[in-house]
């Protein structure tokens, strides 16, 4: 029987009180997230509980009870603060899936300070503007990571301290950096908890938009209240689970349901730190004998496409609940895994600002494949008249996707802008920035994005980054960068590009081209496609036309072009 | 096929790793070890589509084909044979 039971009674009877009561939590109490995922769980008696299993790229594999996950935290949070580091400091996470991302990230909530978790494939430009703009005081990161950190360390007057957490004495430490081995540090049984308040700040995550740089989304130690509940009713997450978030925690679906969901409900999850590989993922499901797989469909996608053949050398059977997150999950890919794993991946929907999973199928629930679902019991959603900004009153027709900011989870701010964080909202609903429209039984349908964002892979790409970027390459005298379709990933990067006099187009200046972008921001902002061209549409303002570029990708009409410059 | 090898090898080393990293070796896992990522496999397969003037298809750009300099150098004989 799933927890959630009937999702139709669960709406009719909703508080979230429920969720403070099963967590022990009342309104005006300290609450740290660091404590409810560790010491918690060892108070409740289950303190030899398996945690967390970490298998690395080699197959090492290393594996933390509650009470290992306790020390370890504690361990972490004692040395931080031994270093002078205070509650409301950022301290970034800028760490590939090692354990010690998972236990920092703890360590740091436990004595109050913002945890900024960073994607560590991140190019030191992309680093640059988070850690400025968060006024990061510390980061914790890894040997290999770390020469893109000293590269902007002029930059960053308020980084104190650079931590590595495997360093191994080859080379000399270099200036604010310091060694930290969890291994060979003294385990800490008691640390005092900083009583950090419902609304204080927990976890920073930067997400991109349309414009401007990269926003830190704010949310604070309350948002427990909704990861809890929505780990429990979504996915599905029992006592004797053993479950698998392939998500990486540089991005919050890793942190909400990959650390703060499954470890509040004391259940066993797994890490596998290692590239997408068909084999290699089935391989791992079957020898921890994962029970609930919460993935995305890029990697569904690509699952696909390596064949139904390899599936059957692996004994699958443990599976029982799947769901994904990320991107629209196509009916094809719901079907599917109907087919192959005798269970439909169940699309969530949510994004780094609502902090939880806020439109979802549910377990128990009919699933319609490529429906985006409804929303979670207690969330009241709906799908605004674009002309008017009210709610449409008659199903089926396309709108903006708005939810009335009322769960705990919700983001409190984007950090130092408050004029962008206003301008999500309009007549008291969260604006998401989606289009959909809902049918007559309250089922969202997905349509689009509201913007110029490019969705790749599940992770937002804003066009203005990539092209700001692009302008610093030497060859480059304007661009344009717009999404185009992709089989596996829904959409890829592609930027069109004038060059400057002495320039010419060739293989090797795309190449080069690319791997400036690559380098400077992520391997996601690098643009796959660059398409040289002698001028970029504009309007009249001189004002690049994306839309008309964007539709040429997509195959759709170019619309009303009368500002176009030259046409 | 050495001189090929040195090739792809001294590639990923100059844009994939950064100065600290561990040696790389022909047969060090470059997507499983999380050297080379998917996107970043994009950018791998158009440098040796230059250099060797092949066409290397999507279908076999995989993860498993590009998880070592060993495998890629395999890939790529394959496609320069067929090239004729």
């Amino acid at each position: 029987m799933p927890h959630i039971g009937s999702y139709d009674e669960r709406v009719k009877n909703f508080s979230w009180s429920m969720a403070e009561e099963e967590l022990g939590y009342t309104p005006g109490d300290s609450i740290n997230i660091g404590w409810y995922c560790t010491d918690r769980i060892c108070d409740m008696g289950k303190g030899d509980r398996t945690a967390l299993i970490w298998e690395g790229f080699t197959g090492g594999e290393k594996r933390f009870t509650y009470h290992d996950l306790k020390l370890a935290s504690n361990t972490i949070g004692a040395f931080l603060r031994d270093l002078g580091l205070e509650n409301g400091e950022r301290v970034c996470l800028f760490m590939d899936r090692v354990p010690e991302l998972y236990l920092g990230f703890l360590g740091v909530l436990k004595i109050g300070a913002v945890v900024q978790p960073l994607f560590s494939a991140f190019g030191d430009e992309s680093l640059y503007v988070r850690l400025s703009n968060a006024e990061t005081s510390a980061v914790i990161t890894q040997r290999k990571h770390a020469p893109k950190v000293r590269k902007i360390l002029d930059k960053l007057p308020h980084l104190k301290h650079i931590i590595i957490v495997d360093h191994d004495g080859k080379a000399p430490l270099r200036e604010k950096e310091i060694a930290f081995s969890l291994e060979k540090a003294t385990p800490v049984e008691e640390l005092e908890i900083f009583p950090t308040q419902a609304e204080s700040p927990s976890v920073l995550h930067y997400t991109s938009g349309t414009t401007g740089q990269p926003k830190g989304v704010h949310h604070v130690h309350y948002s427990l209240i909704s990861q809890y509940l929505t780990g429990k009713w979504i996915l599905d997450l029992q006592d004797d689970d053993i479950y698998w978030c392939t998500a990486d925690p540089g991005w919050v679906t890793g942190t909400s349901y990959g650390i703060i969901a499954p470890f509040s409900l004391g259940i066993t999850q797994c890490v596998l730190d290692k590239g997408f590989s068909a084999e290699a993922w089935y391989k791992f499901i079957e020898k921890h004998r994962v029970t609930v797989w919460y993935s995305a469909p890029t990697a569904i996608r690509s699952l696909m496409k390596a064949g139904e053949e390899i599936i059957g050398k692996f004994d699958l059977s443990c599976l029982r609940h799947l769901a994904s997150v990320g991107e629209p999950l196509n009916s094809e890919a719901v079907v599917w895994s109907e087919k192959v794993f005798g269970l439909p991946f169940l699309d969530t929907y949510w994004q780094t600002e609502t902090g939880s999973i806020v439109i979802s199928n549910y377990p128990g629930m009919e699933v319609r494949p490529g429906s985006m679902g409804k929303p979670f019991p207690g969330i009241r959603g709906t799908v605004l008249d674009p002309a008017s900004g009210e709610p449409h009153t008659e199903p089926g027709k396309i709108g903006a996707v708005a939810l009335e900011p009322s769960w705990p989870a919700m983001m409190r701010g984007y950090w130092g802008n408050e004029q962008a964080y206003k301008s999500k909202f309009r007549n008291g609903w969260y604006i998401t920035g989606d289009r959909a429209r809902m049918d007559a039984d309250g089922y969202y349908w997905f349509v689009g994005r509201d913007d110029d964002v490019i969705n790749t892979g599940g992770h937002l790409v804003s066009p203005f980054e990539v092209e700001s970027a692009l302008l610093e390459h030497p060859a480059v005298a304007e661009s344009a960068v717009v999404s185009k379709p992709d089989p596996i990933n829904l959409e890829v990067v592609k930027a069109f590009v004038t060059l400057k006099p002495g320039f010419e187009p060739s293989k090797d200046l795309d190449l080069e081209i690319m791997n400036f972008i690559r380098k400077k921001l992520s391997p996601l902002a690098m643009p796959q496609d660059i398409e040289f061209t002698d001028g970029l549409p504009k309007t009249r303002s001189g004002k690049i036309m994306r839309r008309i570029l964007h539709a040429r990708e997509w195959g759709e009409e170019i619309g009303d072009t009368s500002t176009l410059e030259d046409d | 096929m050495s001189e090929l090898k040195s090739v792809i090898l001294d590639y990923v080393i100059q844009e994939y790793l950064e100065d600290d990293s561990d040696p790389l070796e022909f047969d060090s896992p470059l997507i499983s070890g999380g050297i080379v990522d998917s996107f970043s496999m994009v950018s791998l397969k158009r440098f040796l589509e230059n250099r060797y003037d092949i066409q290397i298809p999507d279908d076999d750009a995989t993860p498993e084909a590009f998880d070592s300099v060993n495998k890629i150098a395999d890939l790529v004989e394959r496609f320069e044979a067929k090239k004729g």
